[in-house]
Protein backbone atom coordinates (compact mmCIF):
# COMPACT_ATOMS: atom_id res chain seq x y z
CA UNK A 1 0.00 0.00 0.00
CA UNK A 2 1.09 3.55 -0.70
CA UNK A 3 0.68 6.27 1.92
CA UNK A 4 0.40 9.96 1.03
CA UNK A 5 0.08 12.65 3.71
CA UNK A 6 -1.83 15.85 3.02
CA UNK A 7 -1.79 18.91 5.27
CA UNK A 8 -2.91 22.50 4.96
CA UNK A 9 -4.66 25.35 6.72
CA UNK A 10 -8.43 25.04 7.32
CA UNK A 11 -10.57 25.66 4.22
CA UNK A 12 -7.60 25.71 1.86
CA UNK A 13 -9.29 23.03 -0.24
CA UNK A 14 -7.61 19.79 0.90
CA UNK A 15 -10.73 17.65 0.59
CA UNK A 16 -11.67 19.09 -2.81
CA UNK A 17 -8.13 18.51 -4.09
CA UNK A 18 -8.08 14.91 -2.80
CA UNK A 19 -11.48 14.18 -4.38
CA UNK A 20 -10.35 15.59 -7.74
CA UNK A 21 -7.10 13.69 -7.39
CA UNK A 22 -8.96 10.41 -6.88
CA UNK A 23 -11.00 11.18 -10.00
CA UNK A 24 -7.85 11.96 -11.99
CA UNK A 25 -6.14 8.76 -10.82
CA UNK A 26 -8.91 6.89 -12.66
CA UNK A 27 -8.83 3.92 -10.28
CA UNK A 28 -11.49 1.88 -8.53
CA UNK A 29 -12.58 3.90 -5.45
CA UNK A 30 -12.62 0.72 -3.42
CA UNK A 31 -8.84 0.58 -3.59
CA UNK A 32 -8.40 3.94 -1.88
CA UNK A 33 -9.02 5.04 1.70
CA UNK A 34 -8.81 8.35 3.52
CA UNK A 35 -8.05 9.14 7.16
CA UNK A 36 -9.16 12.60 8.14
CA UNK A 37 -7.48 14.14 11.21
CA UNK A 38 -9.46 17.10 12.46
CA UNK A 39 -9.93 19.01 15.70
CA UNK A 40 -13.53 19.38 16.77
CA UNK A 41 -15.98 18.91 13.94
CA UNK A 42 -15.77 17.93 10.29
CA UNK A 43 -18.31 17.41 7.55
CA UNK A 44 -15.84 16.16 4.98
CA UNK A 45 -16.70 12.52 5.68
CA UNK A 46 -20.01 13.17 3.89
CA UNK A 47 -18.21 14.48 0.81
CA UNK A 48 -16.00 11.39 0.68
CA UNK A 49 -18.96 9.06 1.26
CA UNK A 50 -20.84 10.73 -1.57
CA UNK A 51 -18.06 9.67 -3.93
CA UNK A 52 -17.97 6.19 -2.46
CA UNK A 53 -14.56 6.71 -0.79
CA UNK A 54 -13.99 4.90 2.54
CA UNK A 55 -13.08 7.43 5.23
CA UNK A 56 -12.27 7.32 8.95
CA UNK A 57 -12.36 10.60 10.89
CA UNK A 58 -10.47 11.27 14.12
CA UNK A 59 -10.82 14.36 16.34
CA UNK A 60 -7.86 15.56 18.36
CA UNK A 61 -10.16 17.45 20.73
CA UNK A 62 -8.04 19.10 23.40
CA UNK A 63 -4.78 17.59 22.17
CA UNK A 64 -2.31 19.17 19.78
CA UNK A 65 -3.31 17.87 16.33
CA UNK A 66 0.30 16.91 15.49
CA UNK A 67 0.64 14.81 18.67
CA UNK A 68 -2.71 13.26 17.78
CA UNK A 69 -1.51 12.51 14.25
CA UNK A 70 1.72 10.81 15.23
CA UNK A 71 0.02 8.65 17.86
CA UNK A 72 -2.62 7.40 15.42
CA UNK A 73 -1.00 7.19 12.01
CA UNK A 74 0.47 3.72 12.58
CA UNK A 75 -2.97 2.29 13.38
CA UNK A 76 -4.36 4.11 10.36
CA UNK A 77 -1.87 2.30 8.14
CA UNK A 78 -2.83 -1.04 9.73
CA UNK A 79 -6.49 -0.23 9.01
CA UNK A 80 -5.65 0.57 5.40
CA UNK A 81 -3.76 -2.70 4.95
CA UNK A 82 -6.61 -4.67 6.52
CA UNK A 83 -9.08 -3.02 4.13
CA UNK A 84 -6.83 -3.99 1.23
CA UNK A 85 -6.35 -0.46 -0.07
CA UNK A 86 -3.76 0.25 -2.75
CA UNK A 87 -3.46 3.84 -1.56
CA UNK A 88 -4.12 5.46 1.80
CA UNK A 89 -4.36 9.24 2.08
CA UNK A 90 -4.11 11.08 5.40
CA UNK A 91 -5.61 14.54 5.56
CA UNK A 92 -4.73 16.86 8.46
CA UNK A 93 -5.98 20.36 9.10
CA UNK A 94 -2.99 22.44 10.16
CA UNK A 95 -4.27 24.95 12.62
CA UNK A 96 -1.10 26.61 13.77
CA UNK A 97 1.48 27.43 11.12
CA UNK A 98 3.93 25.17 12.87
CA UNK A 99 2.05 21.94 12.08
CA UNK A 100 3.94 19.37 10.07
CA UNK A 101 2.29 15.95 10.04
CA UNK A 102 4.85 14.53 7.63
CA UNK A 103 6.96 11.41 7.89
CA UNK A 104 10.46 10.90 6.48
CA UNK A 105 10.30 8.88 3.27
CA UNK A 106 6.51 9.24 2.93
CA UNK A 107 5.26 11.58 0.21
CA UNK A 108 4.06 14.85 1.78
CA UNK A 109 1.69 17.31 0.13
CA UNK A 110 0.85 20.77 1.50
CA UNK A 111 -2.30 22.52 0.22
CA UNK A 112 -2.53 26.30 0.51
CA UNK A 113 -4.78 28.77 -1.24
CA UNK A 114 -4.08 31.90 -3.24
CA UNK A 115 -6.66 33.92 -1.34
CA UNK A 116 -4.72 33.66 1.91
CA UNK A 117 -2.46 36.57 0.90
CA UNK A 118 0.78 36.67 -1.05
CA UNK A 119 3.03 36.75 2.01
CA UNK A 120 1.37 33.82 3.76
CA UNK A 121 3.77 31.21 2.33
CA UNK A 122 6.60 33.04 4.09
CA UNK A 123 4.83 32.69 7.43
CA UNK A 124 3.65 29.10 7.33
CA UNK A 125 6.76 27.25 8.47
CA UNK A 126 7.37 23.47 8.57
CA UNK A 127 3.99 22.52 7.08
CA UNK A 128 5.09 24.21 3.86
CA UNK A 129 8.85 23.99 4.20
CA UNK A 130 8.94 20.23 4.75
CA UNK A 131 6.50 19.28 1.97
CA UNK A 132 7.55 17.48 -1.23
CA UNK A 133 4.70 18.92 -3.25
CA UNK A 134 2.90 22.20 -2.69
CA UNK A 135 -0.59 22.40 -4.16
CA UNK A 136 -1.98 25.90 -4.65
CA UNK A 137 -5.75 26.26 -4.89
CA UNK A 138 -8.15 29.07 -5.81
CA UNK A 139 -5.76 30.38 -8.45
CA UNK A 140 -8.66 30.81 -10.85
CA UNK A 141 -9.97 33.86 -9.05
CA UNK A 142 -6.80 35.91 -8.62
CA UNK A 143 -4.62 37.57 -11.24
CA UNK A 144 -1.69 35.88 -12.97
CA UNK A 145 0.65 38.28 -11.17
CA UNK A 146 -0.67 37.28 -7.77
CA UNK A 147 -0.26 33.59 -8.69
CA UNK A 148 3.33 34.19 -9.76
CA UNK A 149 4.26 36.16 -6.65
CA UNK A 150 2.60 33.52 -4.48
CA UNK A 151 4.63 30.76 -6.14
CA UNK A 152 7.78 32.86 -5.80
CA UNK A 153 7.17 33.20 -2.07
CA UNK A 154 6.63 29.45 -1.73
CA UNK A 155 9.96 28.92 -3.50
CA UNK A 156 11.62 31.19 -0.92
CA UNK A 157 10.65 28.86 1.92
CA UNK A 158 10.86 25.56 0.07
CA UNK A 159 13.36 25.65 -2.78
CA UNK A 160 12.95 21.97 -3.66
CA UNK A 161 9.19 21.36 -3.73
CA UNK A 162 7.14 20.96 -6.86
CA UNK A 163 4.46 23.64 -6.99
CA UNK A 164 1.23 22.57 -8.67
CA UNK A 165 -1.83 24.73 -9.21
CA UNK A 166 -5.03 22.73 -8.81
CA UNK A 167 -8.56 24.00 -9.25
CA UNK A 168 -10.61 22.18 -6.61
CA UNK A 169 -13.85 22.84 -8.46
CA UNK A 170 -13.02 21.94 -12.06
CA UNK A 171 -10.15 19.59 -11.26
CA UNK A 172 -7.72 21.43 -13.55
CA UNK A 173 -4.22 20.45 -12.47
CA UNK A 174 -5.32 17.27 -10.69
CA UNK A 175 -3.92 14.94 -13.34
CA UNK A 176 -0.53 16.62 -13.00
CA UNK A 177 -0.71 16.03 -9.25
CA UNK A 178 -1.71 12.40 -9.85
CA UNK A 179 1.36 11.97 -12.04
CA UNK A 180 3.65 13.18 -9.25
CA UNK A 181 2.06 10.90 -6.68
CA UNK A 182 2.73 7.77 -8.74
CA UNK A 183 6.20 7.58 -7.23
CA UNK A 184 4.90 7.24 -3.65
CA UNK A 185 6.61 4.31 -2.02
CA UNK A 186 4.99 1.04 -0.99
CA UNK A 187 4.97 0.22 2.71
CA UNK A 188 3.72 -2.44 5.08
CA UNK A 189 4.25 -0.64 8.39
CA UNK A 190 5.34 2.72 9.79
CA UNK A 191 7.07 1.20 12.80
CA UNK A 192 10.36 3.02 13.64
CA UNK A 193 9.94 5.62 10.92
CA UNK A 194 10.43 9.25 11.97
CA UNK A 195 8.56 12.52 11.67
CA UNK A 196 10.17 15.19 9.51
CA UNK A 197 9.90 17.84 12.20
CA UNK A 198 9.42 17.89 15.97
CA UNK A 199 5.85 18.41 17.14
CA UNK A 200 5.18 21.49 19.28
CA UNK A 201 6.42 21.03 22.83
CA UNK A 202 3.48 21.21 25.17
CA UNK A 203 4.00 20.04 28.71
CA UNK A 204 2.79 22.80 30.96
CA UNK A 205 0.11 23.38 33.57
CA UNK A 206 -2.28 24.69 30.91
CA UNK A 207 -2.01 21.38 29.04
CA UNK A 208 -3.46 19.66 32.05
CA UNK A 209 -6.46 21.89 32.44
CA UNK A 210 -5.18 24.98 34.31
CA UNK A 211 -7.28 28.03 33.33
CA UNK A 212 -6.18 30.76 35.72
CA UNK A 213 -3.87 33.58 34.64
CA UNK A 214 -0.78 34.38 36.72
CA UNK A 215 2.85 33.34 37.17
CA UNK A 216 2.09 31.11 40.18
CA UNK A 217 -0.17 28.89 38.05
CA UNK A 218 2.43 28.36 35.36
CA UNK A 219 4.52 25.20 35.43
CA UNK A 220 6.42 23.15 32.87
CA UNK A 221 7.56 24.34 29.44
CA UNK A 222 6.87 28.07 29.29
CA UNK A 223 8.17 30.86 27.10
CA UNK A 224 7.86 34.49 28.11
CA UNK A 225 7.88 37.56 25.91
CA UNK A 226 10.15 40.48 26.54
CA UNK A 227 8.44 43.87 26.54
CA UNK A 228 10.65 46.90 26.05
CA UNK A 229 9.59 50.13 27.72
CA UNK A 230 12.29 52.26 26.13
CA UNK B 1 27.68 28.54 -11.52
CA UNK B 2 27.81 25.25 -9.61
CA UNK B 3 26.25 24.48 -6.22
CA UNK B 4 29.73 24.40 -4.64
CA UNK B 5 30.40 27.95 -5.83
CA UNK B 6 27.25 29.19 -4.08
CA UNK B 7 28.27 27.37 -0.94
CA UNK B 8 31.74 28.95 -1.08
CA UNK B 9 30.15 32.34 -1.58
CA UNK B 10 27.84 31.81 1.40
CA UNK B 11 30.83 30.80 3.58
CA UNK B 12 33.32 33.46 2.61
CA UNK B 13 31.52 36.59 1.45
CA UNK B 14 30.38 39.25 3.97
CA UNK B 15 26.58 39.37 4.07
CA UNK B 16 26.20 42.98 3.03
CA UNK B 17 28.18 42.26 -0.11
CA UNK B 18 25.87 39.37 -0.99
CA UNK B 19 22.82 41.47 -0.19
CA UNK B 20 24.02 44.29 -2.43
CA UNK B 21 24.24 41.90 -5.34
CA UNK B 22 21.18 39.78 -4.48
CA UNK B 23 18.68 41.98 -2.60
CA UNK B 24 16.20 39.09 -2.53
CA UNK B 25 18.38 37.44 0.14
CA UNK B 26 16.99 39.92 2.64
CA UNK B 27 13.78 37.86 2.47
CA UNK B 28 15.66 34.71 3.45
CA UNK B 29 16.73 36.26 6.74
CA UNK B 30 13.32 37.84 7.37
CA UNK B 31 11.65 34.46 6.86
CA UNK B 32 13.84 33.07 9.66
CA UNK B 33 13.39 36.16 11.87
CA UNK B 34 17.13 36.88 11.59
CA UNK B 35 16.89 40.63 11.27
CA UNK B 36 19.64 41.95 13.53
CA UNK B 37 22.69 40.08 12.30
CA UNK B 38 26.05 41.80 11.94
CA UNK B 39 25.88 42.27 8.17
CA UNK B 40 29.60 43.06 7.91
CA UNK B 41 30.43 39.44 8.69
CA UNK B 42 30.07 36.32 6.57
CA UNK B 43 27.02 34.18 7.44
CA UNK B 44 28.58 31.69 9.87
CA UNK B 45 30.37 34.34 11.91
CA UNK B 46 27.26 36.50 11.98
CA UNK B 47 25.21 33.55 13.26
CA UNK B 48 27.67 33.05 16.14
CA UNK B 49 26.38 36.24 17.69
CA UNK B 50 22.69 35.62 17.06
CA UNK B 51 19.91 34.19 19.21
CA UNK B 52 20.40 30.40 19.07
CA UNK B 53 16.95 29.66 20.52
CA UNK B 54 15.19 31.36 17.62
CA UNK B 55 17.18 29.25 15.16
CA UNK B 56 16.24 26.06 17.02
CA UNK B 57 12.57 26.99 16.81
CA UNK B 58 12.80 26.66 13.06
CA UNK B 59 14.30 23.21 13.52
CA UNK B 60 17.65 24.44 12.21
CA UNK B 61 21.24 24.78 13.30
CA UNK B 62 24.05 26.94 11.88
CA UNK B 63 25.17 24.31 9.38
CA UNK B 64 21.64 23.82 8.08
CA UNK B 65 21.14 27.55 7.68
CA UNK B 66 24.34 27.73 5.65
CA UNK B 67 23.16 24.91 3.39
CA UNK B 68 19.71 26.44 2.98
CA UNK B 69 21.17 29.85 2.27
CA UNK B 70 23.39 28.55 -0.50
CA UNK B 71 20.40 26.67 -1.96
CA UNK B 72 18.38 29.87 -1.78
CA UNK B 73 21.13 31.78 -3.59
CA UNK B 74 21.32 29.11 -6.25
CA UNK B 75 17.53 28.88 -6.73
CA UNK B 76 16.99 32.59 -7.11
CA UNK B 77 19.99 33.16 -9.33
CA UNK B 78 18.42 30.54 -11.60
CA UNK B 79 15.03 32.29 -11.48
CA UNK B 80 16.68 35.49 -12.65
CA UNK B 81 18.38 33.81 -15.59
CA UNK B 82 15.42 31.71 -16.55
CA UNK B 83 13.51 32.72 -19.64
CA UNK B 84 11.50 29.51 -20.29
CA UNK B 85 11.30 30.42 -23.95
CA UNK B 86 9.80 28.08 -26.52
CA UNK B 87 9.35 28.29 -30.27
CA UNK B 88 6.41 26.02 -30.87
CA UNK B 89 3.79 23.86 -29.22
CA UNK B 90 2.37 20.75 -30.89
CA UNK B 91 -0.91 19.07 -29.99
CA UNK B 92 -0.94 15.38 -30.88
CA UNK B 93 -4.59 14.42 -31.18
CA UNK B 94 -6.34 12.07 -28.79
CA UNK B 95 -9.98 11.14 -28.89
CA UNK B 96 -13.41 12.67 -28.25
CA UNK B 97 -15.99 11.88 -25.61
CA UNK B 98 -17.27 8.84 -27.47
CA UNK B 99 -13.80 7.62 -28.39
CA UNK B 100 -13.69 9.01 -31.93
CA UNK B 101 -10.19 10.07 -32.99
CA UNK B 102 -9.42 13.75 -33.54
CA UNK B 103 -7.08 15.62 -35.87
CA UNK B 104 -3.72 13.84 -35.90
CA UNK B 105 -1.41 16.68 -35.00
CA UNK B 106 -1.16 20.39 -35.18
CA UNK B 107 1.48 22.98 -34.28
CA UNK B 108 1.24 26.55 -33.04
CA UNK B 109 4.29 28.81 -33.21
CA UNK B 110 5.36 31.82 -31.19
CA UNK B 111 3.53 35.02 -32.09
CA UNK B 112 0.43 33.14 -33.22
CA UNK B 113 -3.05 33.87 -31.92
CA UNK B 114 -5.41 30.90 -31.88
CA UNK B 115 -9.06 31.15 -30.92
CA UNK B 116 -10.99 28.18 -29.60
CA UNK B 117 -14.70 28.00 -30.37
CA UNK B 118 -17.42 25.46 -29.55
CA UNK B 119 -20.62 25.14 -27.57
CA UNK B 120 -20.62 25.04 -23.76
CA UNK B 121 -19.46 21.65 -22.52
CA UNK B 122 -17.80 20.75 -25.83
CA UNK B 123 -14.34 20.53 -24.25
CA UNK B 124 -12.75 23.95 -24.68
CA UNK B 125 -11.56 24.11 -21.07
CA UNK B 126 -10.33 20.52 -21.32
CA UNK B 127 -8.09 21.53 -24.23
CA UNK B 128 -6.70 24.48 -22.26
CA UNK B 129 -6.13 22.13 -19.30
CA UNK B 130 -4.30 19.60 -21.52
CA UNK B 131 -1.96 22.35 -22.68
CA UNK B 132 -1.40 23.60 -19.16
CA UNK B 133 -0.41 20.23 -17.73
CA UNK B 134 1.63 19.24 -20.81
CA UNK B 135 -0.60 16.21 -21.28
CA UNK B 136 1.25 13.01 -22.02
CA UNK B 137 -1.60 10.69 -22.96
CA UNK B 138 -2.54 10.66 -19.28
CA UNK B 139 -5.66 12.87 -19.39
CA UNK B 140 -9.19 11.80 -20.40
CA UNK B 141 -8.61 13.01 -23.97
CA UNK B 142 -5.41 11.01 -24.52
CA UNK B 143 -3.77 14.08 -26.06
CA UNK B 144 -0.01 14.66 -26.01
CA UNK B 145 1.74 18.00 -26.02
CA UNK B 146 5.19 18.41 -27.55
CA UNK B 147 7.38 21.49 -27.20
CA UNK B 148 9.65 22.67 -30.02
CA UNK B 149 8.71 19.54 -31.98
CA UNK B 150 9.92 17.15 -29.33
CA UNK B 151 8.57 15.15 -26.42
CA UNK B 152 8.92 16.94 -23.11
CA UNK B 153 11.67 15.36 -20.99
CA UNK B 154 11.34 14.94 -17.23
CA UNK B 155 13.90 17.68 -16.61
CA UNK B 156 12.13 20.10 -18.94
CA UNK B 157 8.84 19.26 -17.27
CA UNK B 158 10.27 20.18 -13.90
CA UNK B 159 11.73 23.42 -15.23
CA UNK B 160 8.57 24.42 -17.03
CA UNK B 161 5.89 23.38 -14.59
CA UNK B 162 3.88 26.35 -13.51
CA UNK B 163 5.89 28.66 -15.74
CA UNK B 164 4.77 27.58 -19.20
CA UNK B 165 1.28 28.97 -19.06
CA UNK B 166 -0.17 32.29 -17.92
CA UNK B 167 -3.93 32.43 -17.57
CA UNK B 168 -6.51 35.15 -17.81
CA UNK B 169 -10.22 34.77 -17.25
CA UNK B 170 -13.27 36.86 -16.50
CA UNK B 171 -13.44 35.50 -12.96
CA UNK B 172 -10.05 36.82 -11.96
CA UNK B 173 -9.80 39.64 -9.46
CA UNK B 174 -7.15 41.52 -7.58
CA UNK B 175 -7.36 40.48 -3.96
CA UNK B 176 -4.53 42.61 -2.61
CA UNK B 177 -4.91 46.06 -1.16
CA UNK B 178 -2.12 47.72 -3.15
CA UNK B 179 -1.79 50.63 -5.55
CA UNK B 180 -1.14 49.90 -9.22
CA UNK B 181 2.49 50.94 -8.75
CA UNK B 182 3.02 48.76 -5.66
CA UNK B 183 1.35 45.88 -7.46
CA UNK B 184 3.67 46.12 -10.46
CA UNK B 185 6.70 46.59 -8.19
CA UNK B 186 5.80 43.44 -6.33
CA UNK B 187 5.47 41.45 -9.53
CA UNK B 188 8.72 42.83 -10.96
CA UNK B 189 10.41 41.95 -7.66
CA UNK B 190 9.35 38.31 -7.94
CA UNK B 191 10.57 38.19 -11.53
CA UNK B 192 13.92 39.57 -10.34
CA UNK B 193 13.64 42.01 -13.25
CA UNK B 194 16.94 43.80 -13.73
CA UNK B 195 15.55 47.10 -14.98
CA UNK B 196 12.41 47.11 -12.83
CA UNK B 197 11.74 50.88 -13.04
CA UNK B 198 11.51 50.75 -16.82
CA UNK B 199 9.52 47.54 -16.97
CA UNK B 200 6.96 48.96 -14.57
CA UNK B 201 6.63 52.21 -16.52
CA UNK B 202 6.20 50.34 -19.82
CA UNK B 203 3.62 48.01 -18.36
CA UNK B 204 1.66 50.89 -16.84
CA UNK B 205 1.65 52.72 -20.16
CA UNK B 206 0.38 49.63 -22.02
CA UNK B 207 -2.40 49.11 -19.50
CA UNK B 208 -3.58 52.67 -19.92
CA UNK B 209 -3.54 52.37 -23.70
CA UNK B 210 -5.80 49.34 -23.52
CA UNK B 211 -8.19 50.75 -20.93
CA UNK B 212 -10.96 53.02 -22.11
CA UNK B 213 -10.80 55.14 -18.99
CA UNK B 214 -7.37 56.18 -17.74
CA UNK B 215 -6.06 55.49 -14.25
CA UNK B 216 -3.00 56.61 -12.28
CA UNK B 217 -0.19 54.57 -10.69
CA UNK B 218 -1.58 55.60 -7.31
CA UNK B 219 -5.02 54.03 -7.93
CA UNK B 220 -5.72 51.03 -5.73
CA UNK B 221 -5.98 47.87 -7.82
CA UNK B 222 -9.17 46.94 -5.98
CA UNK B 223 -10.76 50.20 -7.10
CA UNK B 224 -10.17 49.73 -10.82
CA UNK B 225 -13.24 49.21 -13.00
CA UNK B 226 -13.79 45.86 -14.70
CA UNK B 227 -12.23 47.12 -17.93
CA UNK B 228 -9.28 48.77 -16.17
CA UNK B 229 -8.55 45.62 -14.15
CA UNK B 230 -8.62 43.51 -17.30
CA UNK B 231 -6.37 46.01 -19.09
CA UNK B 232 -3.86 45.92 -16.22
CA UNK B 233 -3.92 42.13 -16.07
CA UNK B 234 -3.32 41.82 -19.81
CA UNK B 235 -0.52 44.40 -19.86
CA UNK B 236 1.04 42.76 -16.82
CA UNK B 237 0.88 39.32 -18.41
CA UNK B 238 2.39 40.68 -21.63
CA UNK B 239 5.19 42.75 -20.07
CA UNK B 240 6.02 41.04 -16.77
CA UNK B 241 5.06 37.39 -16.97
CA UNK B 242 7.71 35.03 -18.29
CA UNK B 243 5.23 32.41 -19.44
CA UNK B 244 5.50 31.81 -23.19
CA UNK B 245 1.93 30.53 -23.52
CA UNK B 246 -1.14 32.58 -22.59
CA UNK B 247 -4.54 30.95 -22.14
CA UNK B 248 -7.47 33.35 -22.17
CA UNK B 249 -10.98 32.38 -21.20
CA UNK B 250 -13.09 35.21 -22.70
CA UNK B 251 -12.41 38.89 -22.17
CA UNK B 252 -15.56 40.86 -21.51
CA UNK B 253 -16.00 43.96 -23.64
CA UNK B 254 -16.01 46.35 -20.69
CA UNK B 255 -14.41 49.29 -22.43
CA UNK B 256 -11.10 47.78 -23.42
CA UNK B 257 -9.41 47.62 -26.78
CA UNK B 258 -9.57 43.85 -27.24
CA UNK B 259 -7.89 43.65 -30.65
CA UNK B 260 -5.00 45.72 -29.37
CA UNK B 261 -4.80 43.61 -26.21
CA UNK B 262 -4.44 40.37 -28.12
CA UNK B 263 -1.91 41.89 -30.48
CA UNK B 264 0.15 43.13 -27.55
CA UNK B 265 0.38 39.59 -26.14
CA UNK B 266 1.33 38.07 -29.49
CA UNK B 267 4.04 40.69 -30.03
CA UNK B 268 5.73 39.64 -26.81
CA UNK B 269 6.82 36.33 -28.35
CA UNK B 270 3.96 34.38 -26.87
CA UNK B 271 1.52 31.79 -28.17
CA UNK B 272 -1.97 33.02 -27.34
CA UNK B 273 -4.97 30.68 -27.01
CA UNK B 274 -8.27 32.39 -26.52
CA UNK B 275 -11.54 30.64 -25.83
CA UNK B 276 -14.21 33.04 -27.08
CA UNK B 277 -17.40 33.61 -29.05
CA UNK B 278 -16.77 37.31 -29.46
CA UNK B 279 -16.56 37.75 -33.27
CA UNK B 280 -14.05 40.57 -32.91
CA UNK B 281 -11.67 38.39 -30.91
CA UNK B 282 -12.29 35.15 -32.77
CA UNK B 283 -11.57 36.74 -36.15
CA UNK B 284 -8.57 38.71 -34.85
CA UNK B 285 -6.92 35.34 -34.34
CA UNK B 286 -4.83 33.75 -37.09
CA UNK B 287 -6.65 30.44 -36.75
CA UNK B 288 -9.53 28.99 -34.86
CA UNK B 289 -9.92 25.52 -33.46
CA UNK B 290 -13.47 24.20 -33.53
CA UNK B 291 -14.21 21.89 -30.61
CA UNK B 292 -17.03 19.38 -30.92
CA UNK B 293 -17.87 16.56 -28.54
CA UNK B 294 -14.44 16.75 -26.91
CA UNK B 295 -12.47 16.76 -30.19
CA UNK B 296 -10.67 19.36 -32.23
CA UNK B 297 -12.98 18.80 -35.19
CA UNK B 298 -11.73 21.50 -37.53
CA UNK B 299 -8.99 24.08 -37.85
CA UNK B 300 -10.06 27.16 -39.76
CA UNK B 301 -7.56 29.69 -41.05
CA UNK B 302 -9.04 33.15 -40.75
CA UNK B 303 -9.72 33.99 -44.41
CA UNK B 304 -9.08 37.28 -46.14
CA UNK B 305 -12.81 37.77 -46.36
CA UNK B 306 -13.17 37.24 -42.63
CA UNK B 307 -10.32 39.65 -41.93
CA UNK B 308 -12.08 42.16 -44.14
CA UNK B 309 -15.21 41.78 -42.02
CA UNK B 310 -13.24 42.87 -38.95
CA UNK B 311 -13.53 46.56 -39.78
CA UNK B 312 -17.29 46.34 -40.09
CA UNK B 313 -17.50 44.38 -36.83
CA UNK B 314 -15.33 46.95 -35.14
CA UNK B 315 -17.74 49.66 -36.31
CA UNK B 316 -20.67 47.76 -34.77
CA UNK B 317 -18.65 47.43 -31.61
CA UNK B 318 -17.83 51.15 -31.62
CA UNK B 319 -21.53 51.93 -32.02
CA UNK B 320 -22.37 49.95 -28.91
CA UNK B 321 -19.53 51.61 -27.02
CA UNK B 322 -20.80 55.02 -28.12
CA UNK B 323 -24.31 54.20 -26.93
CA UNK B 324 -22.93 53.01 -23.60
CA UNK B 325 -20.90 56.16 -23.15
CA UNK B 326 -23.87 58.42 -23.93
CA UNK B 327 -25.95 56.59 -21.36
CA UNK B 328 -23.09 56.84 -18.87
CA UNK B 329 -22.90 60.60 -19.28
CA UNK B 330 -26.65 61.09 -18.95
CA UNK B 331 -27.53 61.85 -22.61
CA UNK B 332 -30.52 60.66 -24.62
CA UNK B 333 -30.28 58.14 -27.43
CA UNK B 334 -31.63 58.70 -30.93
CA UNK B 335 -31.41 56.94 -34.29
CA UNK B 336 -28.66 59.41 -35.15
CA UNK B 337 -26.61 58.16 -32.20
CA UNK B 338 -27.04 54.64 -33.48
CA UNK B 339 -25.92 55.69 -36.96
CA UNK B 340 -23.11 57.72 -35.47
CA UNK B 341 -24.15 60.96 -37.07
CA UNK B 342 -24.68 62.92 -33.91
CA UNK B 343 -21.89 65.08 -32.48
CA UNK B 344 -21.55 64.57 -28.71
Amino acid sequence: MKLITFAGPPSSGKTSVILKLIEAMAIDVNTIGVVKFDCLTSFDNLRYAEKGVRVETGFSGKLCPDHFFVSNIEAAVEWGLKCGFGTLISESAGLCNRCSPYIQGILAVCVIDNLSGVNTPRKIGPMLKMADIVVVTKGDIVSQAEREVFAFNIRQVNTAARIIFVNGITGQGASLLARHLQGARELTSLRDMKLRFTTPAAVCSYCTGEMRIGAEYQMGTMKRMEFKTE
Amino acid sequence: MSSEKYLEMAIATPLNQILAEHPICRDFFMNLRLTDLDWNLPLMQALDHSDQDAITEFGLDRGMILREFSLFLETFSRVAADAASIRSLTIIGGHGKSGEPEIAQWTATVGEIISIVGPTGSGKSRLLADIECLADGDTPTGRRIHIDGREVSEGQRFDMEGKLVAQLSQNMNFVMDLTVREFLEMHAGSRMTRDAENAIARCFECANELAGEKFTPETKVTQLSGGQSRALMIADTACMSSSPVVLIDEIENAGIDRRQAIKLLAQKEKIVFISTHDPLLALSADKRLVIKNGCISRIIETSVEEKNCLDAIEKLDATLLRLRNRLRHGHEISMNTVKGEEQN
